[in-house]
């Protein structure tokens, strides 16, 4: 069920706007202010993380788009961006930097290998994406993607930030109460990771016959 | 932080990772330290293990070749290159003119870019956060514009081929690589005005990190940390493959074996790199690209055993193959560079600071996909 919102005149908004005076919804400020300074974590996993710094560097400048503070620190950072293959041994490291990182926050998957193991998924240490253990906001396809491809992915977030209701049933988890922020991290069982995946945030899909 | 022998609160150990911005990837040191000199050191290796040999040898020859793309992932045609001279070993293809000379000119130009990154990085950890970084990719990026004119990817060019290259040169391409080759010097220049004499830097690298030669060579480093330590051995002019006894070039050797002398092989790398493709860029002749004789279906060389090496950026890249007269390959091995040259991180380490470890392994030049593979 969506709530109808309470609209402004646009005749009346422009009409003020004339005189100096901005009109805007509490919702679209906070999300402004939060879509125009997303700070990401620096964390590269392999070759993916080139291009990631290659797009901050002047060439394609993600300063553009208010992100080019790279935060040493998970503590300290709004996105997460996995770039580069997850191996079996990094999997719980990723998903642990994940949990320490506070709400609101957002993950880009950067690459074949980040969102479904890419050329190595045959390769007996390879995590078959990291969408199995934690969601994945953006998903970008590319061996590595080129840098316009982060920052497409980039400007697909913002606009995700942006048309987050602060209130009602589709408001973000970070405004539910009940809803995890951290989840669980996997640990290294006999023959595999325990468990295989997170079952909350990732299903096996269903093969559907035509 | 985990105190050891808690109580007396004399030694610490640190583990520094895998996610550390200095580690140059997902690579962990478990540091001992007495104050802030370091008594202990182990490297801890295989976060980005990806079953490269494993997946090489349950795949043809030639699918292999974009794995080793993503070995050491910054110089992807020089992987190219050495995977290529072993098969072609294997095989016994010959390589036409006009491919070698290609080859050396890649080859040189990802020497380049590597090195220029790496001086960016270290300047990086040594705290210019940014700006030298900065100016190293503005010159990648010339360079990596000509990989995508020639291979169609920025990084995986995925370009040579058993007996030659996988396409010929497009139409304007030498003229561009020549621009970008006679500006290169100033770029150089620049940084070197700006890095060289710079105090800081100096303070931090000079004296620190010294390995002596008898301890380079008993532990197998290869590349520029060999050559900095002072002994003479680069492959271009040992093996003389392809065609590096046409080129007039000199190696550069260190003194001291200290981070300095490691910086500052990398830039007269580099000004020795741009003579190379000073006098290749005009020579290359027109001819075919690719042995005649090669075939790119139903490719099985017969069996036996080849070991291909080249002079990669970061050392003696590797490959070692056997065959048993199957498409694929029946073992797959890859001598990196990278991972050896770390074989040596403690010994170097010891009894320095700890912020001297980080400048350390950014001079070492890891890349973790090879390291790990």
């Amino acid at each position: 069920m969506t709530i109808e919102k309470p609209k402004m005149d646009e005749g009346l908004r422009n009409e003020l706007q004339k005189q100096g005076v901005f009109t805007t919804t509490l919702e679209g400020i906070y999300n402004w202010g939060r879509q125009n300074s997303v700070w990401p974590l620096q964390f590269g996993l392999a070759c993916c993380a080139i291009e990631m710094i290659a797009a901050s560097m002047a060439r394609y400048d993600l300063a553009r788009f208010g992100a080019e503070v790279f935060r040493p620190s998970p503590r300290q950072a709004d996105l997460m961006i996995v770039a580069g293959t997850v191996t079996k041994k990094m999997a719980p490291q990723v998903v642990r930097l994940y949990n320490q990182m506070p709400e609101p926050k957002y993950v880009i998957a950067m690459g074949a290998c980040a969102i479904s193991g890419g050329p190595f998924k045959q390769g007996y240490n390879v995590l078959k994406g990291i969408d199995r253990y934690i969601p994945v906001d953006v998903h970008i396809p590319g061996c590595p993607p080129r840098p316009e491809a982060l920052l497409h992915a980039f400007m697909t977030l913002q606009k995700k930030i942006e048309n987050q209701p602060l209130t009602g049933a589709n408001r973000p988890r970070h405004l539910q109460a009940d809803a995890p922020s951290e989840f669980p991290v996997p640990k290294f069982g006999v023959h595999d990771l325990e468990p295989p995946s997170n079952p909350t945030v990732w299903q096996s899909p269903k093969m559907v016959r035509a | 932080m985990l105190p050891k022998d808690a109580g007396d609160g004399e030694s610490l150990e640190v583990a520094m990772g895998p996610h550390h911005p200095s580690t140059h990837g997902v690579f962990r040191m478990d540091v001992v330290l007495d104050g802030e000199r370091v008594v202990k050191l182990k490297p801890v290796f295989g976060y980005l293990h990806r079953n490269h040999e494993k997946i090489a040898e349950g795949t043809t020859y030639l699918a292999a070749m974009p794995y080793t793309d993503r070995l050491d992932y910054f110089c992807s045609l020089t992987n190219n290159w050495a995977y290529a001279l072993a098969v072609e070993k294997l095989a016994g293809l010959q390589v036409p003119e006009r491919a070698e000379y290609i080859r050396v000119i890649t080859a040189e130009l990802t020497r380049l870019q590597n090195h220029a990154c790496l001086i960016g990085f270290l300047a990086q950890d040594m705290g210019a956060s940014g700006t030298p970084l900065m100016y190293a990719f503005r010159e990648r990026e010339k360079i990596l514009d000509l990989f995508e004119a020639l291979s169609g990817a920025r990084m995986m060019c995925n370009y040579m081929r058993f007996g030659g290259c996988r396409c010929d040169l497009p139409d304007g391409w030498l003229t561009q690589a020549q621009t970008v080759v006679a500006e290169f010097p100033r770029f150089i220049d620049e940084f070197e005005n700006f890095l060289t004499g710079n105090e800081i830097l100096m303070s931090r690298t000079q004296g620190i990190g010294r390995m002596s030669r008898e301890l380079a060579i008993n532990a197998g480093i290869t590349g520029p940390l060999l050559r900095a330590a002072g002994v003479d051995y680069d492959l271009r002019k040992v093996d003389k493959y392809g065609i590096y006894d046409r080129f007039q070039f000199r190696v550069p050797l260190g003194d001291h074996g200290d981070t300095f002398d490691r910086y500052m092989i990398r830039i007269l790398e580099m000004r020795e790199s741009v003579k190379i493709l000073e006098q290749a860029l005009p020579k290359i002749p027109a001819g075919p690209i690719v042995d005649p004789k090669t075939k790119l279906r139903g490719f099985r060389p017969k069996a036996g055993e080849a070991y291909g090496r080249i002079e990669a950026p970061k050392g003696e890249l590797g490959f070692y193959l056997i065959s048993d007269g199957g498409p694929n390959p029946y073992r797959y091995r890859v001598r990196p560079p990278s991972l050896i040259n770390l074989t040596v991180l403690e010994d170097i380490c010891l009894g320095q600071m700890i912020a001297d470890v980080v400048v350390i392994l950014g001079s070492v030049d890891i890349v973790l996909g090879e390291v790990d593979r």
